[in-house]
């Protein structure tokens, strides 16, 4: 047992054995969403506050099944029906959510950093559900728990990150941790994407998209994040398709057994050809499923790691 | 320096576990009905062994499976988030007479948690508690229905059960502060 965390913040501060501490807990909880009654009472009682200051769909969907299916009361809050718009900060809304005697709020923003601000003004626990370009490491977890329930190990695997890497708070949170247990980490894309910055984070990067995806056993396609772009880093999503999507021809040279992975959305005919996104191979769907299992034993763990004295059995 | 007494040896364990599997075919007549359910660590390896020696009564295969508590836990606010193990029910345990195994009873919130487990899995016809070691000291009104020995303890002192699929190597130990 090695999970004493309030929050969870970032997936930069966590250990190996944290990580694979929520990888194991993430099995059970994956077993409990084959059950006939998908409910387990660990949160019962518990308020969450899902602050999602940053529009989301599939990361909110799944943290609020994921808080049901602990039986946790929730409170939904959206940045387009909220105060933000009536100029209400950060801090005061969270003293207010606060002050609703919540327990854990679950934040995506899009200012990173948000999410570590928040745990140094507030008592309930944080867990970040992305924040800006940062971090997203309730993606990376359910990343690392596919790879490894699909190749039975993480260490030694060779995983290619092909796309919007410098705006994807998915790939940093993923070099993390699949660097700290001991994966071999390709970055790959346009190169006003994938600064050679990234080499610090102990990763691989090159240009040549052939050379990044032939050793593969995981290739994690990112999405092109048109939303945090300032000005157009590649001449047209055409030239990026042809350069870097993965296509068909580009199939045919990776290893058989390779798996395609992707957060979502899906930018059809973009970064992936539809036929590949459906094939065997893509393990897209599955991802969404472990998001929901390792929610589920984020919430669990951050709960039990309070710093609430342990007690005997 | 903590005192340590062996309660029980490898012998003696089998002992016990023999005579709770005459005990459990005393009060079901109906072999067909009886599941054993262990709670790990301890209970899944002593159900697992209980199964062997009705198997031999009954001559024929007693179900087996493995239930974790920890999500049902009434302490979870209390403790460190605590490490869950695989639970494994391969049958249905709807209409069953299930027997909850443990090494230990204690406080009897182990056995709580793992009654409210048990029912997100069907609805048992019987549920009955068969524990190697009762040291007493219940905070629920819960009684065990086959009991291995019985071990008056002090509250400050431990019992640690060691069983394994070596049975050879397994022993009830209590350690006095």
């Amino acid at each position: 047992m090695s999970w004493t965390k309030k929050h969870l913040l970032d997936i930069e501060s966590l250990s190996a054995g944290e990580i694979v501490t929520v990888l194991d807990t993430a099995r059970a909880f994956k077993a409990v969403g084959k059950r006939a009654i998908k409910k387990v009472p660990a949160l019962r009682g518990k308020t969450v506050v899902n602050l999602f200051v940053e529009p989301s769909t599939r990361t909110r969907i799944s943290f609020e099944l994921a808080e049901q299916r602990l039986s946790a009361d929730i409170v939904n809050f959206s940045a387009e029906a909220s105060s933000f718009k009536k100029g209400e900060t950060l801090k005061d809304t969270a003293r207010n959510l606060e002050a609703l005697n919540a327990d854990f709020i679950v934040i995506r923003h899009s200012a990173s950093g948000a999410p570590h601000f928040l745990s140094r003004v507030i008592n309930a626990s944080v867990i970040n559900a992305g924040d800006g370009a940062h971090e997203h490491p309730t993606q990376a977890l359910l990343d690392a728990f596919t790879i490894r329930e699909k190749k039975g190990k993480l260490a030694g695997l060779n995983v290619t990150i092909l796309g919007d890497v410098l705006y994807s708070r998915v790939a940093r949170s993923n070099i993390w941790a699949l660097t700290k247990l001991g994966a071999n980490v390709t970055l790959c894309g346009p190169s006003t994407l994938v600064p050679k910055t990234f080499e610090r984070m102990g990763c691989r990067v090159t240009y040549d998209v052939d050379a990044a995806i032939r050793d593969a056993d995981v290739i994690n396609l990112l999405r092109i994040q048109h939303e945090r772009q300032r000005k157009t880093m590649f001449p047209s999503i055409g030239e990026y398709t042809s350069l870097f999507g993965l296509n068909k021809a580009r199939l045919a040279k990776i290893k058989p057994d390779a798996l395609i992975m992707h957060p979502g959305p899906i930018n059809r005919g973009v970064e992936i050809d539809s036929e590949i996104a459906d094939s065997h191979r893509s393990v897209i769907l599955e991802q969404v499923t472990n998001g929901l299992a390792v929610r589920m034993a984020v919430l669990f763990l951050v709960n039990g790691g309070k710093g609430a004295k342990e007690i005997a059995g | 320096m903590p005192e340590s007494t062996v309660i029980l040896d490898a012998p003696a364990i089998q002992r016990a576990l023999k005579r709770i599997a005459h005990e459990i075919v005393e009060r079901n007549l109906n072999s067909a009905d009886v599941v054993l359910i262990g709670i790990p660590k301890g209970g899944d390896h002593l159900a697992r062994q209980l199964a062997g020696f009705l198997s031999e009564i009954w001559k024929s295969p007693v179900p087996v499976g493995v239930l974790d508590v920890s999500m049902h836990r009434d302490d979870l606010d209390h403790r460190a988030a605590p490490d869950i193990l695989p639970t494994v029910i391969p049958f249905d345990v709807t209409g069953k007479t299930v027997v909850l195994v443990d090494d230990v009873l204690f406080s009897g919130r182990t056995t709580r948690a793992a009654m409210d487990a048990l029912n997100d899995f069907g609805r048992p016809k019987k549920i009955q508690l068969a524990v190697l070691i009762d040291r007493g000291h219940r905070e629920l009104p819960i009684k065990a229905d086959f009991v291995g020995k019985n071990v008056p303890t002090a509250p400050d002192e431990k019992i640690h059960v060691r069983v394994s699929e070596d049975i050879q190597k397994s022993e009830v130990v209590l350690e006095r502060k």
